[in-house]
């Protein structure tokens, strides 16, 4: 026990020792078709000139952590860098046949409901390793639901900075107040990816969040 | 006759689960004892909630039996507290509270994905949907 907790005391002073703020590591998390590659991809687009992952309308499209070394965002003569870093969304249910809708084949849809559940395994792992999160929710759809109380309740758990970020507040049902309401102890910026409305602030809060990193 | 209302209350069971059945469980057991009853069929209503910590882990542990336990499609869970309206005063009297009795204040329902449709919360309330059969 003794030994264990001065094994975690070590790792977390010289893991500390050696993070600058170059190397912050900014998770997107979120419930499946939230847009977090949506998202990721616009601010690597901006500042990178490419795209982190392949986006669709079809559930668990992404299955595996992307990453983006040394993302550098620049505002008003001010550089933040970090390592963006995107997940699968998580769910607590993956059915292969909601996929057969897709038009996808059974083999096909039963693989894919496979790696997606290895998907989700993967995002929480990787929870223990942000240093700041971006959670991203989709603002016509109702936040109450437990995966986005899980992923914050986790995040809150383990004091690491988060946005909440309200997307596709172009849709006629979405609603950013509720998510205000929900989550009433955390900034929520509501951004439309597809629109690019709310985006000039959303940056404005990634300055925020990073300098919140440890 | 009577075998045919035997058949019928298998079909669901709905499980209620005092605080006290988990309170002195660590979370590893705690997650089992959730998963072995989820696995029968079994909806659960437990009075109190699992940490963050517990429903992450407890998300992990479902997503492996998915694709491994014939029909399993993991598990629908919502939990009710009535910590969003709370002062701050109240909140840190909820902390007090939980620290000496555990997280008692709050009512969680959990599923098997394969009976249970949905689970819809709104800030005060919980509305079950099952599958019809």
């Amino acid at each position: 026990m003794g030994i264990n907790i001065f094994k975690g005391w070590g790792k977390k002073f010289f893991s500390n020792l050696f993070k600058t703020k170059e190397n912050v590591k900014l998770g997107f998390y979120g419930p499946p078709n939230a847009g977090k590659t949506s998202l990721a991809n616009k601010i690597c687009q901006d500042w990178l000139g490419e795209d982190i992952g392949v986006v669709s309308k079809i559930p668990h499209e992404t299955r595996h952590v992307q990453f983006k070394e040394k993302v550098t965002l620049e505002r008003n003569g001010k550089k933040i860098e970090f390592k963006l870093i995107d997940t699968p969304g998580i769910a607590t249910k993956i059915d292969f046949e909601d996929f057969l809708g897709f038009g996808m084949k059974k083999k096909e849809a039963q693989s894919r409901a496979k790696e997606a559940t290895q998907g989700i395994i993967e995002s929480i792992k990787w929870l223990d390793d942000m240093d700041a999160v971006v959670v991203v929710l989709d603002s016509a759809e109702n936040p109450y639901s437990q995966v986005n109380i899980t992923i914050i309740g986790n995040l809150a758990a383990r004091k690491i900075p988060v946005l909440v970020v309200a997307n596709k507040i172009d849709l006629k049902k979405s609603d950013i107040e509720k998510i205000r309401a929900a989550f009433p102890d955390y900034e929520v910026v509501g951004i439309s990816v597809k629109s690019g409305e709310g985006i000039d602030d959303f940056y404005e809060h990634i300055f925020k969040l990073v300098k919140k990193a440890k | 006759m009577a075998k045919k209302e035997d058949k019928s209350s298998k079909d669901l069971t709905i499980h209620f689960m005092p605080y006290s059945e988990i309170a002195k469980l660590d979370s590893l057991n705690r997650i089992k004892k959730l998963i072995g009853l989820i696995l029968e069929g079994k909806i659960i209503i437990l009075q109190g909630r699992l940490t963050a910590e517990e429903e992450s882990k407890m998300i992990e542990t479902t997503m492996t039996l998915i694709g491994n336990i014939r029909g399993f499609q993991g598990v629908e869970i919502s939990t009710l507290s009535g910590e969003e309206d709370q002062s701050m005063f109240d909140k840190v009297r909820h902390n007090i509270a939980r620290i000496l009795v555990g997280e008692q204040d709050a009512i969680t329902l959990i599923g098997p994905a394969s009976v249970v449709k949905d689970i819809k919360r709104d800030p005060k309330k919980i509305e079950l949907m099952l599958k019809r059969k």
